[in-house]
């Protein structure tokens, strides 16, 4: 066995004693409020990550359940009086668990083939993209989904299968460039963080947040080499990968000259303002990813600090606005969004009881605890019901293919549609 | 517990998932917001009231200790599984929340937060004044169970002042109710009242009725600065006897005032030595008239500065920095101490010079911050429970805020309740024949000793221990 004072330090036992045990992180908590039960919160979690690195619990595998059915929505930091650092624990324990501890077969399959095939490599997930698209329009689609082949996809691939989007062609997605200059003189000069779900799935949606910007008056700049964020990576254990992903990113952005460093995807987006977290004790990379993450922001932060949107076309709808968690509870970021929905001509905002809880999604949570995540997902859908809004707005594509799980889930598809918000505002600007 | 219990527990509740053996879970249920960590055997979240009966019964039937607990938000220790046993998690006993507008009450379930209550009460104009900063957490069982109370209490009293009735399991696993919808009853002994605040030792809680008020139509603030502790104690007296009452009334000193400019700098002056916040409700006229002489007095008694907030967003702002006390200090020391000790509200100025005295004979990080007006001053001890040489101390001066409390004519515990904490100290304050005919109830209520042993009495040779 290790021993106990190594175990304490890979289990950031310091940061679990900053927890003065209060529980005021058990009401915004949505693994707490649909398991109901103590083990299932934050205090909870840390208290166990706590008695395993006080040697109280032997076997860390006995508390890697709580572990994992935690969603990582990082609500429980916002609503910390003392500042206490889920995150750093939780993602500690995970690396812990990932080392101590054997998944079954299914589980490495899947984190296999995700962690080291798929996400980090953009061309895959264009490819992805690609077939997707072919799949879609070659009618296979309606073939499969009829016969309900997909439904038996192991944990259940196969559900979100149905919530992609149509893709566009793939000579569309080759049309964007990959330095981009406004018609007028320049106001701000970004780099774009395309993000591999982005680019792969949403990759409409990257299109369209390059028209805005450049609509904006700002000039874009597409690094080619840049790569996965590292989020679902680092969330799950992978800590190395995360480094490496992390690192090559800093190289490829560090090179450029410019003002800030942009993506549209609010996990990605929390995933980069923690590089410099990641890389604390990496003397080469740690002052890089300080300036790195001085640089990022989110794609409304730009669109407000530009300004003057020509937003022309009114969208008569009534809507509500599904934050994105790692938006708001790691990357801080909840006006502009609001700000830019509010000056869409016609539309009327209501906002959902609990505006700011999870969806349920959490990175690849709902593929891999399919069940709890739509427990959850189903108590966000009740408060999205009783806005009566037609679109669901979003900020991040996991959330975005959740809620359009969630219409599914309810039938009210043809009735409500889930957007991102760059989509709404391209809308409004008549962009095609 | 043999597993012979166990298994008889699980026929009697035939729900899987609200019976928990598993060693995560029974860790989960070892602490709450006090010291220590003790594990039960068993947790079982009831539904019903029938099922709490049936548990008692057998609780008393097989002889183990069964712990009611609320959301663990306890600062005594009341909640915690000291002798191992059954814990029974109210929390999800939650399903009735219901306002009788017309006879200003509301009927409520153990398990419904305090919060949801106060939402509730407001939709129909009515208030629940009791306010536990921690009533966004915490249940209604849990503050029945310790009669805790808020900074609302100056004015509006604490919850014992609003529960008229309740159902209750007693510890032989019987069901009564006590009080009722009325406002008066003097039928018999008051049992309601003594079941608020027996800490869980008495009776499980399993509804209750409380009484509901108007809600004020107004309300004022103001910040008021002090360049010396001893004129904001004058203030609060001066204005506490000028025909005044306040909802609110609340201190920082200088310790908090720094800490919280490290913090999150909100422009505070860090050479002031205290603060006062006040606030006063009801008619509009009325409350701007007082708030208005409330500022009078304090500039007659030498206050550097006073701001009335005249938008709630500025009223907002004036008490967030009351909020931000609890974070900014514990980033001076992780491990906050959190005293409830009261006294007589002529004798805070004389405790303020107590508190100093401690503090600097221990060289120990005190703060005091608190519900001024009512004399439920709350020095906190900021330190680190893994320094165990520093704890020592902290224990010894713990002790000795506790004595000096007592010599003043106050209490022990304002509003946190007794639990395992403050045990040893019990016969300081109430005497041995005090203490005796309190343990004689217990004895009576409980011949088998089954409802959470090891509180509010106790042991033999106790002592204060704050390291694990
Ligand atoms: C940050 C913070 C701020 C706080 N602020 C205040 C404050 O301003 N004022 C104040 O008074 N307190 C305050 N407290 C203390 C605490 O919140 C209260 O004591 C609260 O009432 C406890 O409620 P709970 O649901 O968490 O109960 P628990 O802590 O779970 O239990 C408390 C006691 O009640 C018993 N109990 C619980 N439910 C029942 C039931 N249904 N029947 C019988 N017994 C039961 C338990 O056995 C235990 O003895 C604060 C605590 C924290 C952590
Ligand atoms: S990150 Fe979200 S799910 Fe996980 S403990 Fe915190 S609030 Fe709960
Ligand atoms: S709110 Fe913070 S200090 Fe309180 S229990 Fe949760 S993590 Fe711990």
């Amino acid at each position: 066995m290790i021993p106990l004072t190594e175990l304490q330090k890979e289990l950031r036992y310091d940061l679990t004693n900053a927890c003065v045990q209060c529980g005021y992180c058990l009401p915004v908590c949505p693994t707490y409020m649909t398991m109901e039960r103590e083990t299932q919160s934050p205090r909870g979690r840390i208290n166990l990550v706590k008695m395993v690195a006080e040697g109280r619990i032997e076997n860390i595998s006995q508390i890697m359940e709580p572990l994992e059915l935690c969603v990582g929505c990082r609500a429980c930091e916002t609503a910390c009086p003392t500042g206490v650092q889920y995150g750093k624990i939780h993602e500690a324990a995970k690396n812990a668990l990932a080392k101590h501890k054997k998944y079954s077969p299914t589980v490495k399959m899947i984190r296999n083939v995700l962690f080291k095939k798929v996400f980090p490599k953009q061309k895959v997930m264009v490819s992805l993209g690609n077939l997707i698209w072919l799949y879609q329009k070659s009618g296979l689609q309606k073939v499969l989904q009829k016969t309900q082949i997909l439904d038996r996809f192991p944990n259940h691939l196969g559900e979100f299968e149905r919530t992609l989007p149509p893709l566009p062609s793939i000579k569309e997605r080759k049309m964007v460039g990959k330095h981009i200059l406004p018609e007028q003189k320049p106001k701000l000069k970004v780099a774009f963080f395309q993000g591999c779900v982005m680019e792969g799935i949403y990759q409409r949606i990257n299109r369209y947040t390059i028209e805005l910007l450049k609509l904006a008056g700002v000039e874009v700049i597409i690094p080619k080499k840049q790569t996965c964020c590292g989020a679902l990576h680092a969330h799950s254990g992978e800590h190395n990968q995360a480094i490496e992903l992390a690192k090559q990113n800093i190289d490829v952005f560090s090179q450029l000259d410019v003002d800030y460093i942009v993506n549209n995807a609010g996990g990605c987006g929390a995933a980069l303002v923690e590089y410099d977290h990641l890389l604390e004790n990496d003397p080469d990379y740690k002052e890089k990813a300080k300036v790195f993450v001085s640089k990022v922001r989110d794609i409304s932060q730009i669109l407000v600090e530009a300004g003057n949107l020509p937003l022309q076309y009114p969208i008569n709808e009534t809507v509500t606005y599904q934050r994105s968690c790692h938006m708001t509870n790691v990357q801080k970021v909840k006006d502009e969004p609001l700000q830019l929905i509010q000056s869409i001509p016609g539309l009327k905002l209501v906002e959902m009881e609990r505006p700011n809880m999870c969806c349920g999604s959490g990175g690849i949570y709902n593929l891999i605890h399919y069940e709890e995540s739509m427990k959850i997902l189903s108590l966000k859908m009740d408060t999205v019901i009783d806005t009566h809004a037609t679109t669901i707005i979003t900020t991040n594509p996991g959330c975005l293919i959740q809620m359009q799980k969630g219409i599914l889930n309810e039938g009210l598809k043809g009735k409500v549609r889930a957007v991102h918000l760059v989509e709404l505002l391209a809308e409004s600007a008549g962009i095609e | 517990m043999e597993n012979r219990v166990i298994e008889e527990i699980k026929r009697l509740i035939p729900d899987p998932k609200r019976v928990m053996t598993d060693i995560s879970d029974l860790y989960s249920y070892s602490y709450d917001a006090s010291f220590g960590t003790y594990l039960p055997d068993i947790v079982v979240q009831p539904k019903s009231t029938e099922e709490i009966v049936r548990l008692v019964q057998l609780a008393n039937q097989e002889k183990f200790p069964i712990y009611p607990r609320g959301q663990a938000t306890g600062l005594s220790g009341g909640s915690l599984p000291v002798k191992g046993g059954l814990v029974l998690d109210l929390s999800k006993m939650n399903q009735t929340l219901i306002i009788d507008p017309d006879n200003l009450v509301a009927i409520v379930s153990p398990g419904v937060l305090t919060a949801d209550i106060h939402k509730a009460a407001e939709q129909y104009g009515l208030m629940y004044p009791p306010d536990p900063s921690s009533s966004n957490v915490s249940t209604i069982g849990g503050n029945l169970a310790e009669n805790s109370g808020g900074p609302k209490g100056l004015k509006y009293g604490v919850t014992k002042d609003y529960v008229i009735g309740l159902e209750v399991v007693t510890p032989e696993g019987k069901v009564i109710r006590t009080g009722g919808k009325t406002v008066k009853n003097v039928t018999g002994y008051d049992l309601t009242k003594l079941i608020v605040g027996s800490e869980g030792t008495l009776g499980i809680i399993t509804e209750a009725i409380l009484r509901l008020i108007p809600k004020p139509p107004a309300t004022e603030t103001a910040m008021v600065i002090f360049d010396d502790i001893v004129d904001s104690g004058r203030a609060i007296s001066k204005i506490l006897t000028s025909g005044i009452l306040p909802s609110k009334l609340e201190l920082m000193d200088q310790a908090s005032i720094q800490a919280v400019e490290d913090y999150e700098p909100v422009g505070l002056p860090r050479d002031a030595e205290a603060i006062l916040l006040v606030e006063v409700d009801g008619h509009p006229l009325a409350a701007k008239d007082e708030i208005e002489k409330v500022k009078a007095i304090c500039i007659g008694l030498g206050a550097r500065e006073v701001k009335i907030a005249t938008t709630k967003e500025e009223r907002e702002e004036l008490w967030r920095a009351r909020k931000l006390v609890s974070p900014a200090i514990v980033k001076i020391k992780p491990t906050k101490i959190s005293e409830d000790a009261t006294v007589p509200r002529s004798k805070i100025p004389e405790m303020f010079k107590r508190l100093k005295e401690i503090k600097e004979k221990y060289q120990l990080h005190l703060v005091i911050f608190g519900h001024a007006g009512d004399g439920n001053l709350h020095p906190n001890i900021i330190t680190n429970k893994l320094d165990k040489e520093e704890m020592k101390r902290v224990e010894k001066a713990v002790e000795e805020i506790f004595r000096a409390t007592i010599e003043l004519g106050g209490t022990l515990s304002g509003e946190h309740g007794i639990g395992t904490m403050k045990a040893p100290f019990m016969e300081m304050e109430l005497g041995e024949v005090g203490l005796v005919m309190m343990k004689r109830i217990k004895e009576a209520w409980d011949p088998n000793n089954i409802l959470n042993p090891g509180k509010i009495f106790p042991e033999p040779g106790q002592k204060l221990v704050l390291s694990e």
